[in-house]
């Protein structure tokens, strides 16, 4: 088995492309396809770890405090996120609350701090380690079910459905709520895949006196998008 | 057009590194990750997927998603749909449309595209390419917001426990709705799309060199 470092391929269409040196922030796609090959992230390393830090005390102060109050003839009450599924599972509903539980505060959890692990650990020498690998697969398979803009939305929905019938004030973790979907988004559009290609300088030259053994590939399309996206 | 699969290399699904010379059961050197030239058993577990979700979406739409029982009035049913007609006369149109987008609209268009995707890549299609990639990318996008329903519906039965006066449950219909969301993105995971270019006839190849 022998690695092709000098190549990509799409991961949508299967075409070949050689490898360019990307500039700052510049993205390369699929000739065939327009599927992104590859992103420049560099810029990115620096601001993700106190986006990252910032999201995990966001969602400190989500979990924490109650997402809403209710006031109804004179009796009030209060959920948090955990209370939500407590009551989902005190009615026998566990598929449901475990949904609930993953997508909204242990998935998103394990996905802010396994970022500051492996942010850290990268940045002190560049080297990874062999468990570092398995971290970033993980990091990677969990992500889709990491739901907290969802959950967001959803909670506007049921705040207004509740407007309707009975007094309802925001709570805190509302709030907090909404700061940690906008931090996510910014967060998550680092992929950790890119992390493999950020190879230390003195590789990055070979690769590019390799390049002429595979003229036959195409190269990728690099697109003009130096749009740095704002936190 | 040079394909990995024509030159005989594989990539890997995590990281991204594309190896030539693998052997089955071979492992990504880089990250590890087990390396397969096309996701495995692609089609049939899509199929299975879609079709459980289809099943599902039946109950999703036809049961309960919240029962709400408030004092003095009886015990009222909401489907899904009643929901959306719920907003759309309380005088919430934003609502009624976000929630029809994110719950009605959107799996529906997941259930039919990746019906399509399936059916098209099964008899080797060739027919729109590019158009097809990008249906598959759309769905990959806008799957998770349909969780929006599930998340309405336990934040409500979160709040609402005022006993004697009013209590939100949740119904059956969203169990059965919540899976129908996973299971379409599930689907979508085991898709492979380069299934679709693999069995494409030969395109216009441009002049490489
Ligand atoms: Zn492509």
């Amino acid at each position: 088995m022998q690695q092709l470092p000098d190549l990509i391929a799409c991961k949508e269409c299967d075409a070949v492309h050689r490898r360019l040196t990307l500039g700052h922030n510049e993205v390369a796609r699929c000739s065939r396809c327009g599927a992104e090959l590859e992103r420049d992230m560099r810029d990115h390393v620096g601001r993700v770890l106190p986006l990252t830090i910032a999201s995990l005390f966001m969602y400190v102060i989500a979990n924490v405090f109650p997402v809403a109050g209710l006031e109804f003839h004179g009796a009030v009450n209060h959920t948090t996120l955990m209370g939500a599924v407590l009551s989902l599972g005190a009615e026998e509903m566990y598929l449901l609350a475990f949904l609930v539980f993953v997508t909204t505060i242990l998935f998103p959890l394990f996905q802010l701090l396994g970022l500051i692990y492996l942010l850290i650990s990268i940045s002190g020498t560049g080297r990874r380690s062999h468990g570092l690998n398995l971290w970033v697969r993980m990091i990677q398979t969990f992500r889709p079910w990491v739901m907290v803009e969802v959950l967001l939305l959803g909670a506007i929905v049921a705040f207004v459905k509740l407007t309707s019938m009975a007094t309802v004030f925001p709570g805190p973790a509302l709030w907090a709520l909404g700061g940690l979907a906008l931090l996510f988004a910014s967060v998550l559009s680092f992929n950790p895949r890119y992390i493999w290609h950020m190879a230390p300088p003195e590789r990055r030259k070979k690769l590019a006196t390799a390049a002429d053994r595979t003229s036959a590939a195409p190269s990728a399309e690099k697109a003009v998008t130096a749009k740095p996206e704002s936190p | 057009m040079k394909t990995a699969a024509r030159l005989g290399m594989v990539l890997c699904g995590h990281c991204a590194a594309l190896w030539k010379d693998v052997q089955a059961h071979d492992r990504c050197g880089r990250c590890g990750a087990r390396l397969h030239p096309r996701k495995p058993d692609s089609l049939s577990r899509t199929w299975a997927l879609v079709i459980a979700a289809c099943i599902m979406y039946l109950p999703a739409n036809l049961l309960p998603v919240m029962i709400t029982a408030s004092f003095p009035r009886e015990e009222q049913q909401d489907t899904i749909m009643s929901g959306i007609i719920y907003f759309w006369t309380s005088g919430s149109w934003v609502l009624a449309v976000i929630v029809f987008i994110a719950s009605f609209l959107v799996p529906l268009f997941k259930l039919a595209v990746m019906i399509l995707l399936l059916v098209t890549a099964w008899r080797h299609s060739s027919w729109r390419l590019l158009e097809r990639t990008r249906l598959y990318r759309i769905v990959e996008l806008i799957g998770r917001w349909s969780m929006l329903d599930v998340f309405v519906v336990s934040l409500l039965a979160g709040l609402v426990q005022i006993q004697g006066f009013a209590t939100v449950h949740a119904g059956p219909g969203i169990v059965a709705f919540a899976a129908v969301v996973v299971l379409t993105m599930f689907a979508s995971m085991s898709f492979d799309p380069r299934l679709m270019w693999d069995t494409g006839a030969p395109e216009q190849e441009k002049p490489d060199e």
